[in-house]
């Protein structure tokens, strides 16, 4: 059987998290192709339910990404939306979706390496954990 | 232009090659293949270089030839590219906003060169994601607002004074509101300026004298702004005075209301002991010429640096180094001693000036905040005790007069003028800017600036640099007579709405107000003002607001059809 590959759906900020995306492919630093990147223009407008969205489609693991506290082009952003991934972290911990399957990120314009790092990391320990237990569902019942 | 009909969406897809940089690892042929079986795509096809004038026109081309009524292109960044496809689309007449992009170099070709065929996966995917949101795309107009051609500058400092002589001369219509009888502001207390010593009101005469003869200028003294509604373009502002009331309305607004001396009661004495005063009473008494004794000690960083107020005030080392050199150089015969923890000569020849205060003989003593110095006498000062960091041992000093050097602290008027304007103040209550490096003189709220000892404390040389930036800034949109407003934001579904006002509250731009419809509240989103950042929302418990270009159901579909 073919290894697990997990599937990313990762939410970037236009601003410093997009940004930072496109610094890693000018800078060609390589990564995983386990993600797929949807541009928001804050990380403040990431709704959750485009996250449970994501995770009812068979998700493995949702990242969401933006400026630093600092940074946000929209004075607190960042700030708004650490708030809502804590709620949304309870909801996903009610539904059974493991922790690191949600994944809340501040990376900098700057910050190419970072990004590529960061779905690394997150693409090992989703092989690790497995795919969602939502994916296998779904495929159980197609 | 013939109105293009958008109810069937007709959808044209441009894959670049942009030469070997997508087109060596992602089998492009293959993707187009992939795209033209796409839902209502009605063509696709791929261009060497999109962005070259071949693919420009192929898109143009296109638009026509298929009748399509949204774009799609996949290739470098939205980041470098989308204008120049944008423009594209809306010189064929189709509107910018029917135009979506993707991005297969970035985000795909460069980072996955050594999987081509997963990089290939990833950009169908990519470009299916892409189309389902291209499909619910919808046509958006910037709003165009008016702007006055005058400006409000509150504070007639002498930042105040330049920023509204450089907007006057630029022939714009100025309303100067100075809250004191006269114009000036805190310099008219000081003595001499560093590092050229020259005597402040040779500065502040001929500005004040400019500024009243200027017939562009409308001064108010004794005034202060009582009320400011709108928004950029067309602030109405309501004046208090001498008993009168003044309104009228503007373009622009430049603060520059400048900070407060600390004064520190019950510090070494102050308050209770007759020979203790801040620097800025030290100015007074030597621009009156009054005897300040022989032996003048100098503390620094008193209320500066320490638990309660941890910033540097960067004006006050160059203050006392500035006052200890006057004293030596017209009495060489008094002992000037400053007691400082660590000393900031940071701008253009302070350094020397510096030096130059060591060579007339002032003496520099580096206490720590731990051990800091201590007043000896009763109803006088008459000697400081300080343990001095490099001997490592403790000494005294006589004293005929103690001089606190104290820090600029934030202005009382800054929590007025914070709620007034809506704009925000740091955790030390200084008012703060967009952002420090990318909009250094502009608040978040657009058509508001920023100079001077408001924002942080600063000497006048770049306070003055900063009302030069404050009035450059000021003047474009006063210049453009008009300000567009973003495309890309939040609207509202007023039946949707349950009023509970959420939003309101977390608008970073204060743009949404709840307002009475149909004999409930609902919220509105104030167009001008709004910068679509979506927070509204990803908030709204009802679902009732959406932001343009990207709407929950844009961005949905694009979610979804990752996984079909």
């Amino acid at each position: 059987m073919a290894e697990f590959e997990p599937q990313i759906v990762a939410f970037c900020c236009n601003w410093c998290t997009y940004a930072a995306a496109d610094l890693a492919g000018t800078s060609r630093v390589h990564y995983p192709p386990n993600v797929r990147i949807v541009r928001v223009m804050c990380s403040s407008m990431v709704n959750p339910l485009y996250v449970l969205k994501a995770f009812e489609g068979g998700a493995d693991g949702v990242l969401v990404a933006g400026c630093h506290h600092s940074d946000c082009h929209y004075i607190d952003g960042p700030v708004k939306c650490d708030a809502t991934v804590d709620k949304l972290r309870k909801v996903l911990h009610v539904l059974g979706l493991e922790d690191e399957r949600l994944r809340r990120e501040l990376v900098a314009a700057s910050e190419g390496v970072v990004f590529a790092r960061i779905i690394k990391e997150m693409v090992e320990q989703l092989k690790k954990i497995g795919p969602s237990p939502f994916k296998v569902k779904t495929e159980a019942l197609a | 232009m013939e109105e293009k009909d958008l109810s069937h969406p007709r959808i044209g897809v441009f894959v670049c090659h942009c030469g070997i940089n997508i087109g060596a690892y992602v089998n492009v042929p293959d993707v187009v293949e992939y795209a033209k079986q796409l839902p209502n795509v009605v063509h696709a096809e791929r261009n060497l270089f999109t962005c070259s004038e071949e693919g420009i026109s192929a898109i143009k081309k296109g638009i026509k030839e298929y009748n399509l009524n949204r774009v799609l292109v996949a290739s470098c960044t939205p980041r470098t590219h989308e204008p120049l496809f944008r423009a594209a689309c809306e010189e064929a007449g189709l509107n910018k906003y029917l135009f979506e992009f993707v991005n297969i170099r970035d985000q795909c070709s460069w980072v996955h060169m050594r999987e081509p065929q997963k990089a290939t996966e990833k950009a169908k995917d990519l470009i299916r994601m892409g189309v389902a949101k291209a499909r619910l795309l919808e046509p958006l107009e910037e709003i165009e607002i008016k702007v006055a051609p005058s400006a409000l500058v509150i504070g007639g400092g002498v930042v105040g004074m330049e920023a509204a002589l450089n907007l006057a001369r630029q022939g714009f219509d100025i309303h100067l509101v100075e809250k004191e009888p006269e114009l000036g502001g805190t310099l008219r207390s000081i003595n001499k300026l560093f590092p050229t010593n020259q005597e402040a009101v040779k500065l502040i005469k001929p500005l004040v004298e400019q500024v009243k003869s200027h017939p562009k200028i409308k001064t108010y003294l004794s005034s202060k702004v009582k009320q400011v509604t709108g928004f950029i373009g067309n602030f109405n502002v309501n004046l208090d005075g001498k008993g009168e009331e003044n309104k009228f309305n503007v373009g622009t607004i430049i603060v520059a209301i400048g900070a407060d001396a600390l004064k520190p009661t019950g510090q070494y004495g102050y308050g209770k002991m007759t020979n203790v005063l801040t620097q800025l009473e030290l100015e007074g008494r030597m621009k009156r010429g009054e005897s300040l004794g022989q032996n003048v000690v100098m503390i620094n960083c008193v209320g500066a640096r320490v638990p309660e107020r941890t910033y540097c005030s960067r004006i006050c080392c160059m203050t006392a180094i500035k006052n200890a050199f006057l004293i030596k150089e017209s009495n060489p015969k008094a002992k000037v001693w400053i007691l400082h923890r660590d000393l900031m000569t940071y701008g253009v020849d302070f350094e020397n000036y510096y030096r130059k205060a060591m060579e007339l003989g002032v003496r520099f003593i580096r206490y720590s905040l731990e051990r800091p110095p201590e007043v000896i006498g009763d109803k006088k000062v008459e000697k400081i005790k300080v343990y001095h960091e490099l001997w490592r041992r403790e000494i005294e000093l006589p004293c005929d007069m103690l001089v606190l050097t104290t820090p600029l602290i934030p202005a009382e008027d800054n929590q007025d003028i914070s709620k007034m304007l809506k704009v925000s103040l740091d955790e030390f209550g200084f008012l703060l800017e967009a952002h420090l490096k990318l909009r250094p003189v502009e608040f978040a709220m657009d058509g508001i600036y920023i100079c001077g000892s408001a924002r942080w404390p600063t000497d006048i040389t770049e306070g003055i640099s900063q009302a030069y930036a404050a009035a450059a800034k000021a003047a474009g949109p006063l210049r453009m007579g008009y300000v567009k407003a973003e495309a890309i934001n939040g609207f509202v579904n007023e039946d949707e709405c349950s009023g509970c006002g959420v939003c309101e509250v977390l608008c970073p731009f204060q743009a949404i107000e709840l307002q009475p419809r149909d004999g409930k509240r609902v919220s509105h989103i104030n167009e001008a003002v709004c910068k679509g950042c979506g927070t509204c929302g990803a908030a709204c418990p009802s679902g009732a607001i959406s932001m343009h270009h990207f709407t929950d159901e844009q961005i949905l579909a694009q979610v979804e059809a990752l996984f079909s």
